[in-house]
């Protein structure tokens, strides 16, 4: 299948400051190496614990933060330099829906401005055809027509939300990212939100990065699943194989912490001990070893964790003390 | 007997114009020495305020107990003075807050937080309270409390200040804790941390707990009883168990439906429950549900409110046909 999305070694590398001339004294290494493609029409689904990169990731890819190293290639070619009309050209082809839709629009705007404010940007046909492009957003997303001359806090949350992505979907991208969609919203809305999701990628044909801290509402949406810790990929695999099939002893512990909405499955919950360690300050060897205290983990030291081919479209970090 | 018995309770907050806006409507809770019940809803459904109101801590003068008894081993707590009520929170009864950031002052020591519950509940003077603190901080996981103890809130990871929210309601030994989403905040293997310390903590001191969450993977994991609200009001009560296995309301049975499971089908659509809470200048008298469900309500039961009826031991359920109509062949 096509690649339509391919990151390769991209590093986001953020300088702390510090001292009374605010100098920069170390480095947070947000994303740290991750290779990842994505092919036409697919959803890869992110999941990870905050502070572990994704949502860096995300922003990288829509090109909100600058690649340190490492390069992102949308059909051949190089995003991320967004500077000009060449920038524009290709940021159209890439949208983002961001987590909570009462922060990421505009309150004195009405929904119709929020809604035509891409096209305005690129410049993107007339008044009419503008107003109607609109129109067939609000469709899409199945909002009310009449919400054009509306405000945002006239709506609820999974309206709110709906009108995100109506947004992101106004210059017809081919990728969209989407940063933790559904996680601000209510129960009985999530669902909704997420059939929303479903039926206008297989409409649209769009190809998602879909970033979320529920393993469950990924699964359900994604192809494909990543799994990151702490700035790098440590398992990559097909959704069904990822949860069914885990290798890496961080997806299995991430896999056993879900409490499950069925008091038959998992008489309690695995617990993991420790806490994500700090991306300014990194142990030398396998962070997840590190924090669990493995008595592999000096193995690990100097070993350069690359992802591997364990079966067939299942690559796991090579690792010594998480994969066993 | 039963620990705390909450019967009737009507809690409002008063708007701009003066109205008063009923946010939980007569509702009943009982719960037992030594057990969990969980309180389910979404937000907004009247789950926060309804604990609140129990340690009468509601925003004042917005927020006001209409009626109702909470019976508190056997005193209602609306009645008691001011300054027993004080001693109660705290020593009694401890409350567990959402966003830990919140619950602690950012100006003070964590050591400090902490002896100032033994200070003010038991009249221990600041030396020994630090003793008791530095045990407690140790009983809830915190590395080297000795050094921690001097640091503040900021300099502590999301999960470390719940622990501290933590030793704090459970300083005194309370012989219930209220947990308003202790784990909301928190990513899921930190988590399953702060569940398993509950738990632990609460089987060596015998407390009850009231666990107040929107997740119901939660509750499945954690309570004995589950009460669930809607829109001010508890539309089902049971079981923990049983409210997953036979799941009476067509509330309570489109929720759990609602959820992407790990073993379900994927990329299906989910069974959804339509519309949105109904907002509460606008909430009816009858069903709250009706319309949100997919069976058509007769009038009467839009204007007038259905009373809970015993479907099975200890299963309670609002008796509105409409709502109940899906469950009539599984119950045979």
């Amino acid at each position: 299948m096509d690649k339509l999305l391919k990151i390769s070694q991209l590093k986001v590398h953020f300088p702390v400051k510090g001292g009374i001339w605010m100098r920069p004294v170390a480095t947070c290494k947000a994303v740290d190496g991750v290779s990842l493609e994505i092919s036409k029409g697919e959803t890869l689904g992110l999941v990870g614990e905050s502070g572990c990169g994704k949502s860096t990731l995300a922003r990288t890819v829509v090109g909100l933060n600058e690649p340190t190293t490492g390069e992102i290639l949308l059909d051949g070619q190089k995003l991320g330099d967004y500077s000009g009309n060449f920038g524009k050209g290709n940021r159209k082809r890439v949208q983002m829906v961001f987590q909570d839709p009462a922060e990421s629009l505009n309150s004195r705007h009405t929904v119709g401005q929020i809604l035509e404010e891409p096209l305005v940007v690129h410049k993107k046909g007339d008044q009419g055809e503008r107003a109607s492009r609109v129109k067939e957003l609000l469709n899409l997303v199945g909002l009310p027509l009449g919400s054009v001359t509306r405000y945002p806090f006239e709506f609820s949350g999974g309206q709110r939300q709906r009108i995100g992505i109506a947004r992101a979907l106004a210059l017809n991208p081919e990728v969209l990212v989407l940063d933790e969609p559904v996680s601000a919203l209510d129960l009985s809305i999530r669902s909704q939100v997420i059939n929303l999701l479903l039926k206008l990628k297989n409409r649209l044909g769009l190809t998602c990065l879909f970033i979320s801290h529920d393993l469950s509402v990924v699964r359900h949406l994604s192809d494909r699943i990543a799994v990151m810790y702490l700035g790098k990929v440590v398992e990559i695999a097909s959704a069904e194989e990822l949860i069914n099939n885990p290798l890496h002893a961080y997806t299995r512990s991430l896999i056993g912490a879900i409490p499950q909405a069925n008091p038959n499955v998992h008489g309690k919950f695995s617990v993991l001990s420790g806490e994500v360690p700090s991306p300014i300050n990194p142990p030398p060897g396998c962070p997840f070893g590190y924090r669990v205290g493995s008595r592999f983990y000096t193995e690990s030291i100097g070993q350069s964790l690359d992802l591997k081919e364990f079966s067939p479209g299942h690559f796991v970090q090579d690792c010594p003390c998480c994969v066993i | 007997m039963n620990l705390l018995e909450v019967r009737g309770l009507e809690v409002a907050f008063e708007n701009e114009e003066g109205d008063d806006l009923v946010v939980v409507d007569r509702v009943d809770l009982s719960l037992k020495a030594g057990k969990t019940l969980g309180l389910v809803g979404e937000s907004g459904c009247g789950k926060s305020v309804s604990a609140l109101s129990l340690l009468r801590l509601l925003p004042k003068p917005t927020g006001k107990i209409l009626n109702g008894s909470i019976l508190w081993k056997g005193n209602d707590l609306l009645t008691v003075s001011s300054d027993d009520i004080r001693s109660i929170r705290g020593n009694e009864i401890g409350m567990i807050f959402q966003e830990p950031m919140n619950a602690l002052n950012p100006a003070h020591t964590i050591g400090r937080q902490v002896d100032e519950v033994y200070i003010t509940h038991q009249g221990l003077d600041s030396g020994q309270a630090r003793v008791h603190t530095l045990k407690m901080l140790e009983k809830v996981g915190i590395p080297e409390p000795g050094i921690r103890a001097n640091e503040y809130p900021h300099q502590l990871s999301g999960g470390m200040r719940q622990r501290i929210v933590i030793a704090i309601a459970l300083a005194c030994e309370p012989d219930l804790i209220i947990a308003d989403e202790p784990t909301t905040a928190l990513d899921v293997t930190i988590q399953a941390q702060v569940l398993q310390l509950m738990s632990e903590l609460q089987e060596q001191s015998g407390a009850s707990l009231l666990l107040i969450t929107h997740d119901l993977g939660v509750v499945a994991q954690t309570c004995d009883e589950v009460a669930v609200m809607y829109a001010g009001r508890i539309v089902e009560r049971a079981p923990m168990r049983r409210l997953f296995e036979f799941p009476q309301h067509a509330y309570t049975r489109g929720l759990l439906a609602s959820i992407p499971s790990l073993t379900g089908p994927i990329q299906t659509e989910l069974p959804v429950i339509p519309g949105i809470v109904p907002a509460l200048a606008d909430l009816n008298s009858g069903c709250r549900f009706a319309p949100r469900s997919s069976y058509a309500h007769e009038q009467e039961w839009l204007d007038v409110r259905a009373p809970l009826v015993e479907v099975e031991d200890n299963h309670w359920v609002e008796d509105c046909p409409a709502c109940r109509r899906l469950n009539s062949d599984a119950l045979s």
